[in-house]
C-alpha cells in the first residue's frame, strides 16, 4: 500500500508519515503543489492525503489535475477549514474524505482504511484479529463463525479499535467516533468506560482472543491475548 | 431639550436684558432732551415778557398765571441781586385735566424802572409716568416681536438648515459595525456640515476597516493555530504509543492532550463565532426542528445519562424557521449541552416544542442566573474545566443573524427556562 502524504508543514507531515508507516504502508511525502504534481503524474498512490492550502497552489486545483490523469486515486483532503462549503468543494472535486485539523491519528487511520478498502477492487471489507472478525460493510461481528450480538455503539467502539488494531486510541477520539463531536465538552468519559465493559465481557465469554486494554486512563487498544 | 430651544433660552434672556437697558438710557436721554428744548422756549418767554413790560410796565399789572403763562410779584433789590435764572419741575392744577399735571417753571429777576421783579415762567411739560407706561408698552411689544420671529426663523428655517445634522443622528443611531460597511450623508451647502459628514464618514470607514482587520485577524489566528495545534496533538499521541513510557509520563502526556485539545476546542468556537457574524454560513432553508431536536436529544442522551439527569421532550406542534442546517443543530445543541451540564445529579431537562417555540426548561442552581452576563464571552457558570464558556455565545450570535428571540428566566420552582422564537 502506497501512500503520499501532500502538506507543506514539515513537522505536520513527519507525523502523518510515522503514524501511516506504522500500519506498514509505505510512505511518500510532498511539500508543495509543484512536488505534488510530479509525483502523482510519475506513480500511482493507493491513496492521497492533500492539503488544501499549499504555498504554491491550492490543492483544490491539485484534485482536479488527478481526475485529467484519471488515475483512479483516493483522496482524503486534510484542511484546517471545517466549514460545509469547503467541506463540499472537496468532495464534489473528487475527494473521497475530508478531515479537518486538528484530528486524531486514529481518525486519520480509520479514514485511510475505509477509503482504501471502498476503492479496492477485491472490495474486503473484513477485519480479522485472532479469532475475531468485524465486517465494517454489514457491520457484522463473528467469533468462530458465530455471530456475536453487539449494540450499536459497541459496534462502533470494537470496529473503530480494530481499525486500529495495536495502536493505542485516545478516549476522546473514541468518544467523537461513537458519539459525534457533541461529545467533546464532556468532562469525564464515564459513559465510554461502561460501553468499554460490556464489550469486553462479550468478547470474552466469546472466546475471541483479543482483549481492549485501558492504557492509564489515556485511551484503549486492542490487542490479540 | 434640543439644540434650538437651547440658544432661544439664552437669546430671551439676553434680549430682556438688552431692552432693558435700552430703555432706561433711551427714557433718560429723552427726559433730558425734552428737559433741554423746554428750557430754551422758557428763555425765550421769559425774554418777550421783559421786552413787553419795558414797552408797556401795564404788562406787569396784568400778569399772573390766570391769563398768561408767566407771573410778575415785585423783590426786594438785596434779593434780586442774587438771583439768576432757576429751572425746576413743578405741579399745578390744570382745569382740562382737573388734577395737579408736571410743569416747567423758570423763575428768574429782572429790573424796571429801577424796580425789581420776580419773573416766572411756566410751560407745561409731559406726563413722565404716561412716557413710562408707553415706552414700557412698545417695548414689550418690539420684545415679543423679536422673539415670535426668531422662534418662527427657527421652527421653519434653522429646522431646515439643520436638517442633514439630523438625518445623520438618525442614521448613526441605528449603525452596526457588523452589518454597514458605511454611512450615508446629506448633501449640504453649510460648512460646519461638510466637515461633519466628512468626518463622521471617515470615522465609519476607519472603525469598518478596523473591525474588518480585528475580525480577520481572530479568524487567521484561529486558523494559523490549527496547525502548531495539529502537530502539537498528533506527535503527542505518536509518544503515548511508546511501549517504553511509565504509567506517569503517559499520564503526563495525557494531561498535556487534554488541554491541547480544550485549547483546540476553543478555537473551533472562535471560529465558528466569527464565521457565523461574518454570515459565512450558507444556505438558508426551512428547518423542521421537532426532528432535529429527536435527534440531537438522542445523541445526548448518554451525556445526560452520565450527568444523572433525565431528559423528557414533548411535542406540542410543529415548529420550523428559515436557517442554516447546521446552526440550527448547533443552537439546539448549544442549548440542550447547557440545559445538562448546568444540572444537578438526579435532575431534568424539559424540551417543549410548539409551533410557537422550543423551550428548555432545566433544574439547577437554586438561583436566577444574571441575564446580563450569561451570554457574555468566557462567562463561565460553572469551574467545569472543559467548558469554553462560548456556548452561549454561540447561540446568542445565531439569534442575532436569524432574527430569533431568546428569552431567559427562572421560576418559582427554581427551574432555568431559555425559550427560542421567532421574533415578531
Amino acid at each position: 500500500m502506497k501512500i503520499l502524504v501532500v502538506e507543506d508543514e514539515a513537522e505536520l507531515r513527519e507525523v502523518i508519515q510515522q503514524s501511516l508507516e506504522k500500519q506498514s504502508y509505505i510512505v511518500e511525502t510532498a511539500a508543495s503543489f509543484g512536488e505534488g504534481l510530479d509525483k502523482i503524474a510519475s506513480f500511482e498512490y493507493d491513496c492521497i492525503l492533500l492539503d488544501i492550502m499549499l504555498p504554491d497552489g491550492s490543492g483544490l486545483n491539485l484534485l482536479e489535475e488527478l481526475k485529467a490523469l484519471n488515475t483512479s486515486n483516493n483522496v482524503i483532503i486534510i484542511s484546517a477549514k471545517d466549514s460545509l462549503e469547503d467541506k463540499l468543494a472537496g468532495l464534489d472535486g473528487g475527494a473521497d474524505d475530508y478531515l479537518v485539523k486538528p484530528f486524531h491519528l486514529a481518525e486519520l487511520n480509520a479514514r485511510v482504511k475505509s477509503v482504501v478498502r471502498r476503492k479496492s477492487l477485491n472490495g474486503n471489507n473484513k477485519i480479522e484479529l485472532a479469532r475475531l472478525c468485524v465486517d465494517l460493510e454489514d457491520r457484522l461481528v463473528t467469533i468462530n463463525h458465530k455471530e456475536l450480538v453487539l449494540n450499536r455503539k459497541e459496534f462502533d467502539i470494537l470496529s473503530y479499535l480494530v481499525v486500529n488494531k495495536n495502536r493505542l486510541v485516545n478516549k476522546t477520539a473514541l468518544a467523537e467516533q461513537v458519539w459525534g463531536d457533541h461529545m467533546d465538552e464532556a468532562d469525564d468519559y464515564e459513559f465510554i468506560y461502561s460501553q468499554i465493559k460490556n464489550l469486553r465481557k462479550k468478547l470474552r465469554e466469546g472466546d475471541s482472543g483479543v482483549e481492549i486494554q485501558a492504557v492509564y486512563g489515556m485511551g484503549y487498544k486492542i490487542t490479540i491475548v | 431639550m434640543n439644540l434650538l430651544n437651547y440658544t432661544l433660552k439664552y437669546l430671551y434672556f439676553t434680549l430682556l436684558a438688552v431692552i432693558s437697558i435700552w430703555a432706561v438710557i433711551f427714557y433718560v436721554r429723552m427726559i433730558a432732551e425734552i428737559r433741554d428744548s423746554l428750557d430754551d422756549g422758557l428763555e425765550n418767554d421769559k425774554m418777550l415778557v421783559i421786552q413787553k413790560v419795558a414797552h408797556d410796565p401795564a404788562t406787569i399789572s396784568r400778569a399772573g398765571f390766570n391769563e398768561h403763562n408767566y407771573a410778575i410779584r415785585q423783590i426786594e433789590k438785596d434779593l434780586a441781586k442774587d438771583r439768576k435764572d432757576d429751572y425746576r419741575d413743578t405741579m399745578m392744577y390744570t382745569l382740562n385735566e382737573r388734577d395737579l399735571e408736571p410743569f416747567r417753571v423758570l423763575t428768574t429777576a429782572f429790573k424796571n424802572n429801577n424796580v425789581y421783579y420776580e419773573l416766572k415762567v411756566v410751560a407745561s411739560t409731559l406726563e413722565q409716568d404716561d412716557l413710562v407706561r408707553s415706552l414700557f408698552y412698545s417695548l414689550l411689544g418690539l420684545y415679543a416681536a423679536i422673539l415670535i420671529s426668531i422662534l418662527i426663523i427657527n421652527n421653519v428655517l434653522l429646522r431646515k438648515i439643520w436638517i442633514p445634522f439630523y438625518e445623520l443622528l438618525a442614521r448613526l443611531k441605528v449603525f452596526r459595525l457588523d452589518q454597514h460597511l458605511n454611512i450615508a450623508t446629506t448633501t449640504t451647502n453649510i460648512k460646519e456640515f461638510k466637515e461633519l459628514n466628512l468626518t463622521v464618514s471617515a470615522l465609519v470607514d476607519q472603525s469598518v476597516k478596523a473591525y474588518g482587520n480585528q475580525k480577520q485577524f481572530i479568524e487567521n489566528a484561529a486558523h494559523e493555530l490549527q496547525t502548531p495545534l495539529a502537530i502539537s496533538l498528533n506527535r503527542l499521541e505518536l509518544l503515548a504509543e511508546d511501549q517504553t513510557l511509565s504509567e506517569t509520563n503517559i499520564e503526563s502526556i495525557d494531561k498535556v492532550i487534554t488541554t491541547l485539545q480544550r485549547l483546540a476546542r476553543l478555537n473551533r468556537s472562535l471560529v465558528m463565532i466569527s464565521k457565523i457574524e461574518n454570515h459565512q454560513y450558507g444556505a438558508v432553508e426551512t428547518v423542521v426542528f421537532n426532528d432535529l431536536l429527536r435527534t440531537i436529544i438522542n445523541e445526548y442522551q448518554d451525556l445526560a445519562e452520565v450527568r444523572q439527569v433525565s431528559l423528557e421532550f414533548e411535542d406540542n406542534g410543529q415548529f420550523s424557521a428559515m436557517i442554516n442546517k447546521d446552526l440550527a443543530a448547533i443552537l439546539i445543541s448549544n442549548l440542550l449541552k447547557n440545559a445538562i451540564n448546568h444540572n444537578i445529579s438526579e435532575g431534568t431537562v424539559k424540551i417543549l416544542v410548539s409551533q410557537s417555540g422550543i423551550t428548555f426548561i432545566n433544574t439547577g442552581r437554586k438561583e436566577a442566573l444574571d441575564t446580563q452576563q450569561i451570554f457574555e464571552r468566557f462567562r463561565k457558570g460553572s469551574s467545569s474545566k472543559t467548558s469554553t464558556g462560548l456556548g452561549l455565545s454561540i447561540v446568542q450570535s445565531i439569534i442575532s443573524i436569524y432574527n430569533f428571540d431568546l428569552n431567559y428566566c427562572f421560576n418559582d420552582s427554581h427551574q432555568h427556562i431559555f425559550e427560542v422564537s421567532i421574533k415578531h
